[in-house]
């Protein structure tokens, strides 16, 4: 495979691979984090033991990593190259070397941001959401001198980076659609896409304004946000009256937002998931569709339930309470609408689906958590504890990583022309959808017991704790066992590429374009999930059929 | 047989879609025979004269979307700088803002920037004339270009000056003592923002002395009207950017 391509199926796949490395060291990091919460004097090789600093880097490079580089770049770049296109009609994205540029960046960022490791005191302390004062000045603990400044630099460039690819997806969306793909007629992933698409427009260019201020404070003399009388090692820093909780609505602004660029694409693609699995047509199409919009809108106006604790005015944080709490209602009317189109059973359990039921599984088990956390008196007790993880890894990762495994099961006949092992993809569904609620779920009984994040260690003087740690150990096997699991997907990939069963055309019985042969391409005249109920036959009119055939 | 000489009953035809609601329009047959506007299965950017120009210029849009949004948040940041201050042991209100008077000559370099435009957009319109297009497409020489080119050049000379203008005006403000790293943020943000502005200008001067080489270079004249059409948007768009920075630096101190 090309590394210079500007074909959007390769950009694809590459866009896929990038992930997939970046997803392979952000879970391994995370590893290394829970077996040092468990066995705390254990010695790494090649590293020895984890110093508190250490256990920070690693928080720093697994939130980074897995936040930006796979659940932004696999769903929405990695997908999209991959069907959009086709999904729509179209012979290829709007600006194929626009679209290539977009990737070199993407992976110009990933290297920068792994550099960070192998310079002088590693890599950045202060978390994914560097918050300043210490990540506006380099003294202020290892890390955040070479290695922030490479975080900086990574983040501005992935910035640039999806600013491009979101107006190519935009301009492909909106121009390239083929004749008679009305928006009524859009598969419910080109509708994901093109909301997470507006969304990355919007946000990235906050998230890069923020960190040109944060690059001036540190090199540049300014002070944004560095308040007065900061005192960093004996020494005061505070050069003016700057604004830390600037940085935080700035950041936030991007941040909250950034949570449904992650997720929309996979409950796109489950929507039709579903669809094709329980042969049924998407109920409530429109409501759907509208449904992904109200999210991705109220989206952009909730970044303070984050803020809650930091010193906003807490009138502010009522009022972004109840935003927060408004999203449950969208987000409410996409399950029913899913359970709507699972209820009466019927359905086909390959593992695409069963990945795409995990995910539900998922997204409403984090989503109940969510209008909790909303509410500031609770989330004063919440915040920073182990609940907060526990939330965001159950709706955000575990949602979004599925909707990635049904995405890759599903679509891995159009990169191979060949189907994944079945066995082994249920086997690899079933340990990873137990293995993942055995890491996340016993999370939020460690928060609600107050367990705090980024505590290197729970031993040492605090006692209190010592009655969670068998809960912990549970959490840490789990987790090795859910990373374990994805040592069978790997095998699965690579060795079904070669040996996988012939797919033939649309092995799934899909009714949308991507599937379509080749020589099918006129005018679209047909609805995308035009499925027939029947019993125990399959009966469904794909898009490029014309409707005449109907009879 | 010429489409003028038949007549076909036109009926819109619809085509129930399956998920309830009014079917969309499916085709509107104009009559006549023959494809004659069946671009779909031209190849790819010879759908008709505008399809590449309609692409080019959605993109611009929208790249100049998410750039408007990163001047947003630089302002925002500025209002929420403004009013940072802090209660001192005493209670008192203490803020390190202090106003920065612009240097005047930003008021030239306001006028030279809108002049600018005005040019830039004669240069623009020159490439859609039809008279001269059909001129083109008749081999009857290149017209448009002829015509285009000198406003190209004054914009690109006003572009400069402008940026000229901007380094005057940092000048006299180290003069009076105003640095970036100077304590004061408003110093900071001035710097900032004209500094921010002027790179999104160079690259429209770079862009320009593109687009005027392009107007030599390139053979098909559709690719031409994009290159003058994308970056006279891009001007535009900056010049109405710098109005209202220029507006926030000089009236809301």
């Amino acid at each position: 495979m090309k590394l210079f391509t500007t074909h959007h199926r390769a950009l694809g796949v590459l866009h896929l691979l990038l992930s997939l490395a970046a997803v392979t060291i952000g879970t391994l990091l995370s590893l290394v984090m829970r077996i040092h919460r468990v066995w705390p004097a254990l010695a790494f090789p090649f590293h020895g033991q984890i110093k508190p600093e250490d256990y920070l880097a690693l928080v720093t490079m697994h939130g980074t990593l897995m936040i930006f580089f796979v659940l932004t770049t696999a769903p929405q770049l990695g997908f999209a190259n991959l069907v959009l296109p086709e999904q729509i009609g179209a012979r290829g994205m709007a600006f194929p070397r626009l679209n290539a540029v977009a990737f070199l960046l993407t992976v110009l960022a990933l290297a920068l941001l792994l550099a960070a490791f192998f310079v002088p005191q590693g890599a950045s302390i202060s978390g994914w959401t560097a918050y300043p004062p210490m990540s506006a000045i380099a003294g202020a603990g290892p890390g955040e001198g070479t290695g922030m400044d490479l975080w900086i630099a990574s983040i501005g460039v992935f910035c640039i980076a999806s600013w491009l690819g979101a107006v190519n997806m935009l301009a492909t969306i909106l121009g390239e659609r083929r004749a008679g793909m009305t928006w009524s007629r859009l598969p419910m992933t080109v509708w994901a896409w093109l909301i997470t698409s507006i969304l990355t427009l919007l946000v990235f260019a906050v998230l890069l304004a923020a960190v040109v201020l944060l690059f001036s404070d540190r090199h540049l003399g300014s002070s944004f946000f560095v308040p007065a009388g900061d005192l960093v090692n004996g020494v005061v820093v505070g050069r003016g009256d700057g604004s830390p909780l600037l940085w935080l609505h700035l950041f936030w602004f991007f941040g909250h937002p950034e949570v449904y660029i992650a997720v929309l694409p996979g409950m796109g693609l489950v929507t039709s998931l579903f669809a094709n699995f329980a042969n049924r047509p998407v109920i409530g199409y429109r409501t759907m569709a509208a449904m992904l919009v109200a999210i991705g809108f109220l989206g952009l106006v909730v970044w303070g339930h984050h803020m809650f604790v930091s010193g906003m005015n807490p009138y502010a944080g009522t009022a972004f309470a109840l935003t927060t709490m408004a999203i449950a209602i969208p987000s409410t009317v996409e399950v029913l609408g899913w359970l709507s189109m699972l209820w009466g059973g019927g359905l086909r359990l390959p593992t695409p689906m069963l990945f795409a039921l995990g995910f539900l599984s998922f997204f409403i088990a984090g989503g109940l958590t969510g209008p909790m956390l909303a509410q500031p008196a609770l989330d004063s007790y919440l915040h920073n504890t182990f609940f907060v993880v526990a939330h965001f890894h159950m709706v955000m990762a575990m949602a979004g990583v599925f909707s990635l495994f049904a995405g890759i099961y599903y679509w891995y006949p159009l990169m191979t022309g060949r189907l994944m092992n079945e066995t082994l993809g249920k086997i690899h569904c079933w340990i990873s959808v137990i293995a993942a609620w055995g890491t996340f779920f016993p999370m939020h009984l460690s928060g609600l017991a107050g367990e705090p994040r980024h505590y290197e260690r729970l031993t040492g003087p605090a006692t209190t704790f010592s009655a969670i740690t068998a809960n912990e150990r549970g959490i840490t096997w789990s987790a090795l066992l859910l990373a374990a699991a994805q040592l069978i997907f790997l095998w699965n990939v690579f060795v079904s590429a070669r040996r996988g069963r012939l797919a033939g055309h649309n092995p799934w019985g899909a009714t949308t374009l991507e599937w379509a042969p080749e020589t099918a391409l006129g005018r679209v005249q047909r609805a995308p999930y035009q499925y027939e109920i029947g019993v125990n036959q399959m009966k469904f009119h794909p898009q490029w059929e014309s409707a005449s055939k109907q009879e | 047989m010429p489409a003028t000489f038949t007549r076909h009953p036109v009926e819109i035809e619809r085509k129930d879609t399956g998920i309830g609601g009014k079917p969309p329009l499916d085709r509107r047959p104009t009559g006549g025979g023959g494809d004659g506007d069946n671009w779909d299965n031209r190849p790819h950017g010879r759908r008709g004269p505008r399809e590449l120009l309609t692409r080019y210029r959605l993109g611009v849009l929208f790249a100049l979307a998410g750039d408007l949004m990163f001047f947003v948040a630089l302002v925002s940041a500025f209002f929420v700088r403004q009013s940072a201050g802090h209660f001192d042991a005493r209670e008192n209100y203490v803020s390190d803002w202090h106003p920065l008077a612009v240097p005047p000559i930003l008021w030239i370099n306001t006028a030279i920037l809108i002049l600018s435009s005005l040019t830039m957009e004669m240069a623009r319109r020159q490439l859609f004339r039809e008279i001269d297009v059909m001129d083109e497409w008749l081999g009857l020489g290149r017209p448009a270009v002829k015509r285009a080119s000198p406003w190209m050049v004054v914009t690109l000379v006003l572009g400069t000056l402008f940026l000229a203008g901007q380094w005057i005006a940092w000048g006299q403000l180290v003069q009076q003592g105003f640095h970036y790293n100077s304590p004061d943020p408003s110093s900071h943000f001035f710097y900032l923002i004209t500094g921010v502005h002027g790179v999104h200008l160079l690259f429209g001067v770079v862009a320009l002395a593109a687009a005027l080489g392009a107007l030599f270079i390139l053979r098909r004249i559709e690719l031409r009207q994009i290159a003058v059409d994308c970056t006279a948007w891009y001007w535009h768009t900056m010049g109405l950017f710098w109005i209202f920075l220029f507006a926030l630096l000089a009236f809301f101190q």
